[in-house]
């Protein structure tokens, strides 16, 4: 490549917000115009950047493609890269920052320029966490949405804005220092942090286990898992609308990534024996947080805590460590990124209407927003999994996966299709059916920045149900390839450890001791 | 033994020669030309300064040592040297202003500064015990005066007086665990007391060190002996407190880190433990002590006291790496610290210089580049990359896990995250609340000041190789 495409992608939004630094001066409606529109224009250019990238990709490899590599730190060098993991992620970010930027055009009047420079710091960061080819350079990115996303829930959001900011920081934070130290020790044993060098180092098994749950200490609270989610409500609720969808829609996946890039390549004897811990924890989240779901009377809470189920499937799916599983669960990380940040972007509409997010105050919506009502219904049902929508591809190939894997697991998993589709009906026929509320007489159906908005994600909660397969076989090389890898790591380690218990325990014994620099 | 034959042979310690000089040379030109010329000769002193930091980079590279031994300079003294000097005229720098809009410019201030200055800089140079204290009474004696140069306030002369008393005890202190430690290696020089401990340690020795550390820890205001740091920060003039943030404490690591690295590598076991809990404890006091405080000075402190913590640990894992990890962090540190109290310099409302945190509410409103910056500090502060205080976190934890400390760098790692609780707390204040009244507009070198620590803090990750490959080359220069 002549040029280096994947950086353009990562930096064209810093670009941006130095753009809107310099050119959107002062604080009148001249200056909030500017800030909108640089901003749009950079998210919009970074998406079609970012298609080349489709464009130029060969998905029938399972090698990194479009790297690009320099010294940077004497430990880590900036490396990055796409394989058929990451790529959709980067598509799906770059996609969804133009949604929204039109989404805040007119909901956000306070300090724009501020808003609009967190936005496009927030993307850079989040494209450069799934292109990073070096821990050190992974968890730089990783790290560093924090300050962003903190700020945006901060400042734009709601009344309780200061407690579900820290809380996002905190519990983030906490859990990613953790695999900070895992990092370092992985350094010290492998001499290096390149990715693709650890992919194929093969660690030892007592330092797995311990790196794994460090790891894992970081992408299940980011995830959000069963039980550290509580910070994910909290932030839903509080966030801005478009604060909520990159939360929801981009900021999850990152654990769901980070399972596929790191625990399960890297640490396949923890992986396979920390995989029902995972199991048990993906479904408590998939039926309880189902079931706390119902309860909710605020309409972001409902998404949110459907959000965390929705991601139990992900998890279990991906610990299933099988070519349906996984391929079921990137799936489902795609799918749910659009249909949730479309959920999220639902409820924006009525709220920046009515200033309510309650359920119980909106009904009969059907009446006066007929197009609402029907771009709600169809991220509903996209949502529960109908046939034909995108969610549905997602949950049965994860299903399918888990029970290849685990039978028990997969059935109880089952039951949180049903209690998902009680869910969402519930909401969609409260808010949508029944007579008009009074209260909500006058309100006003989409417009046409709403249409353009909604247009696109319905397109492609529809067509990703309809047609899976470009998804499905841009990432099935490379995860062909990690499972192969994996597999055979386990069947080793199984092969070795004649007495499995005596071996797992020596190693966990080991693992005590120093590691020994290799360097 | 190398005789003193000519001026040359005295190269080497001549950027010390020059500062010496030049301190009492502006003394007295301080006293001849009255009270007016203060702000004159405080921008000289800073000058001279910069001049010494010049010298010290044009003198040729390499080893040398003078005086039988006592004074070494290397890579490692040369790194510390510049840090140093940086710290101290930056904190000249953000005082001038400051010290004439509250009427205590004098010139005794820069020249007791430069002479703290020099003392540092023979501290840094020390290679025995002898030197070591020469070094630290040289440094301590101007701290203690100028921390109670607010005269007519009881505050900083309580500072003053505080400081001094506590310091006088640790100098005890540590001249009991010098003279214990000559007592039984038989020699003040620290390669001659590796060699007696080389096979470990006797218990006297032990005492020696111990003793020996409470004097360092006090320097570097490292749990226990952190209990004067909030009260002198608190009470001392602002600027001041910017200075005792940056320069002494960098001497005081440096110090910690040749002695124990040089004079005692035979008994690590012995004085890890104790490094390490020092460590564990001061990042652990200074991560939940400053939740509660509402002076910013205060708070400073605290954080100040975690830092050393971290930077500890570094030391705690006895190797190359670890001394690598200790001078990254305290260069980082040291930019930060100056960006930080540029910040809280420039806190004046109304011609009165206000400090505690709820002044700055709402400052991202009033102020929004001071609180942009100063809002990257306090995450930097609180280790959140890609700032450059991740950085200095990364190289001192990176050779902890080396060396097998895992419960420290666990420990180490969760009170960062304690410790991000009360920088955000900060950030909130500036940005979320709503707006007190707008502070006064910025003194142009404070913002200048400001300008370039906070941006280096930013944009240090996009190129952080020369600090990092002058730590490396500065660490391997003690082993």
């Amino acid at each position: 490549m002549a040029w280096p495409v994947l950086s353009v992608v990562t930096f064209l939004p810093i670009l941006g917000a130095l753009l809107v630094l310099v050119m959107a001066r002062g604080n009148g409606p001249i200056a909030k115009g500017t800030a909108r529109w640089i901003a749009l224009w950079t998210t919009t250019i970074t998406f079609a950047v970012s298609l080349v990238l489709v464009r130029g990709f060969d998905p029938s490899s399972p090698e990194f493609q479009f790297t690009e590599k320099h010294d940077w730190l004497g430990v880590a060098s900036y490396h990055m890269g796409v394989d058929g993991i990451s790529l959709p992620f980067i598509i799906l970010t770059t996609a969804l920052m133009p949604i929204c930027i039109l989404a805040s055009w007119t909901s956000v009047q306070r300090r724009v320029k501020e808003y609009m420079i967190a936005f496009l710091v927030l993307e850079a960061l989040m494209i450069g966490t799934f292109a990073a080819l070096d821990l050190v350079l992974f968890y730089l990115f990783f790290e560093g949405g924090l300050i962003p996303m903190f700020l945006i829930i901060g400042i734009w959001g709601g009344p309780r804005r200061v407690y579900a900011s820290f809380k996002f920081f905190l519990y983030t934070f906490a859990g990613s220092v953790l695999m900070l130290l895992a990092i370092m020790a992985m350094y010290w044993q492998a001499g290096t942090t390149d990715i693709p060098t650890l992919l194929r180092h093969g660690f030892p098994a007592g330092l797995q286990y311990w790196a794994w749950l460090a790891f894992f200490a970081s992408f299940a609270v980011k995830m959000p898992m069963w039980p550290v989610h509580t910070w994910l409500p909290d932030a839903h609720v509080e966030a801005p609308t478009a604060g909520s969808v990159i939360l929801a829609a981009i900021l999850l996946k990152m654990g769901g990534y980070g399972f596929l890039r790191f625990s399960l390549p890297m640490f396949p004897i923890a992986s396979d024996y920390f995989a029902p811990l995972v199991w048990t924890m993906s479904v408590i989240a998939i039926v309880y947080t189902s079931l706390v779901a119902l309860m909710q009377e605020d309409i972001k809470k409902l998404i949110a805590y459907s959000s965390v189920a929705h991601m139990g499937y992900v998890t279990m799916g991906i610990f299933a460590a099988n070519q349906q599983g996984v391929a079921g669960a990137v799936f489902q990380m795609i799918s749910h990124g659009v249909v949730s940040g479309a959920l999220f972007l639902c409820v924006g509409v009525i709220y920046d209407r009515m200033h309510t997010r309650e359920i119980a105050f909106y009904g009969g919506l059907a009446h006066r927003m007929p197009v609402f009502a029907f771009v709600f219904m169809v991220f509903t049902m996209a949502n529960v999994g109908l046939p034909g929508t995108s969610g549905f591809v997602g949950e049965f190939l994860t299903l399918i996966g888990t029970f290849k894997a685990n039978i028990p697991v997969a059935t109880l998993a089952t039951l949180g299709v049903i209690l998902s589709a009680a869910y969402a009906l519930w909401l969609f026929r409260k808010v949508t059916f029944g007579t008009l509320k009074p209260a909500v007489q006058g309100i006003r159906d989409t417009g046409l920045r709403e249409a353009v908005i909604f247009a696109p994600l319905v397109v492609l909660a529809i067509l990703f149900g309809v047609a899976p397969k470009p998804v499905l076989d841009m990432s099935s090389a490379s995860i062909a390839h990690m499972l192969d890898g994996y597999s055979k790591a386990v069947k080793t380690a199984k092969e070795e450890g004649t007495k499995p218990a005596a071996a797992k325990a020596a190693a966990l014994e080991t693992s005590v001791t120093p590691v020994s620099a290799t360097r | 033994m190398n005789t003193i034959t000519s001026i040359n042979a005295l190269q080497p310690i001549f950027p010390e020669i020059v500062l010496a000089v030049g301190a009492m040379a502006l003394l007295m030109l301080s006293v001849f030309a009255g009270e007016r010329s203060a702000r004159f000769v405080n921008t000289l002193c800073i000058l001279l300064l910069i001049g010494i930091g010049a010298l010290i980079v044009w003198l040729p590279a390499g080893r040398a040592t003078l005086f039988g031994g006592s004074f070494v300079i290397d890579d490692f003294a040369r790194f510390l040297k510049l840090l140093t000097l940086a710290g101290s005229a930056g904190t000249l720098i953000l005082s001038l202003d400051y010290l004439t809009k509250e009427k205590l410019q004098k010139a005794e201030y820069g020249v007791l500064v430069l002479l703290a200055t020099l003392g540092m800089m023979v501290l840094i140079s020390a290679n025995d015990l002898i030197a070591l204290y020469l070094g630290l009474e040289l440094m301590s004696l101007p701290l203690y005066v100028i921390a109670a140069s607010n005269r007519d306030n009881a505050r900083s002369t309580e500072a003053g007086l505080k400081y001094f008393v506590l310091g006088a005890l640790s100098s005890g202190m540590l001249l009991y665990g010098a003279s214990l430690i000559y007592g039984f290696t038989g020699t003040v020089n620290f390669a001659g007391i590796a060699k007696v401990a080389q096979g470990g340690a006797n218990l006297g020795l032990i005492f020696g060190i111990v003793f020996l550390f409470a004097g360092f820890c006090f320097k570097i205001s490292a749990v226990p002996f952190h209990m004067w740091t909030p009260d002198v920060y608190e009470g001392a003039p602002t600027p001041v407190t910017a200075f005792f943030a940056a320069a002494p404490k960098v001497a005081g690591i440096a110090i910690f880190v040749r002695a124990t690295i040089v004079a005692f590598p035979g008994v690590t076991h012995s004085w890890q433990q104790i490094v390490v809990f020092v460590a564990i404890a001061s990042m652990a006091l200074g991560a939940f002590a400053a939740i509660g405080q509402k002076n910013i000075k205060r708070l400073m402190a605290y954080s100040s006291i975690g830092h050393m913590g971290f930077a500890l640990v570094g030391l705690a894992a006895g190797t190359a790496e670890g001394v690598q990890g200790v001078l990254v962090y305290m260069a980082i540190y040291v930019g930060m610290t100056l960006g930080t109290f540029a910040c809280i310099l420039a806190m004046r409302r109304d011609g009165v210089a206000v400090e505690s945190i709820s002044d700055l509410a709402g400052l991202s409103r009033t102020k929004p580049a001071m609180a942009f910056m100063f809002a990257m500090l306090l995450f930097s502060l609180a280790g959140v990359p890609p700032l450059a205080g991740f950085f200095g976190k990364f190289y001192v934890f990176l050779a902890a896990v080396n060396a097998g400390l895992f419960t420290l760098a666990v420990l180490g790692v969760l009170s960062s995250v304690v410790g991000a609780f009360y920088y955000l707390a900060i950030v909130k204040v500036m940005y979320f609340d709503q707006p007190a009244p707008a502070f006064q507009r910025m003194p142009a070198l404070v913002g200048l000041m400001l300008a370039v620590f906070g941006t280096l803090n930013i944009v240090f990750f996009l190129y952080p190789s020369p600090l990092v490959g002058a730590a490396t080359a500065a660490a391997k220069s003690l082993f």
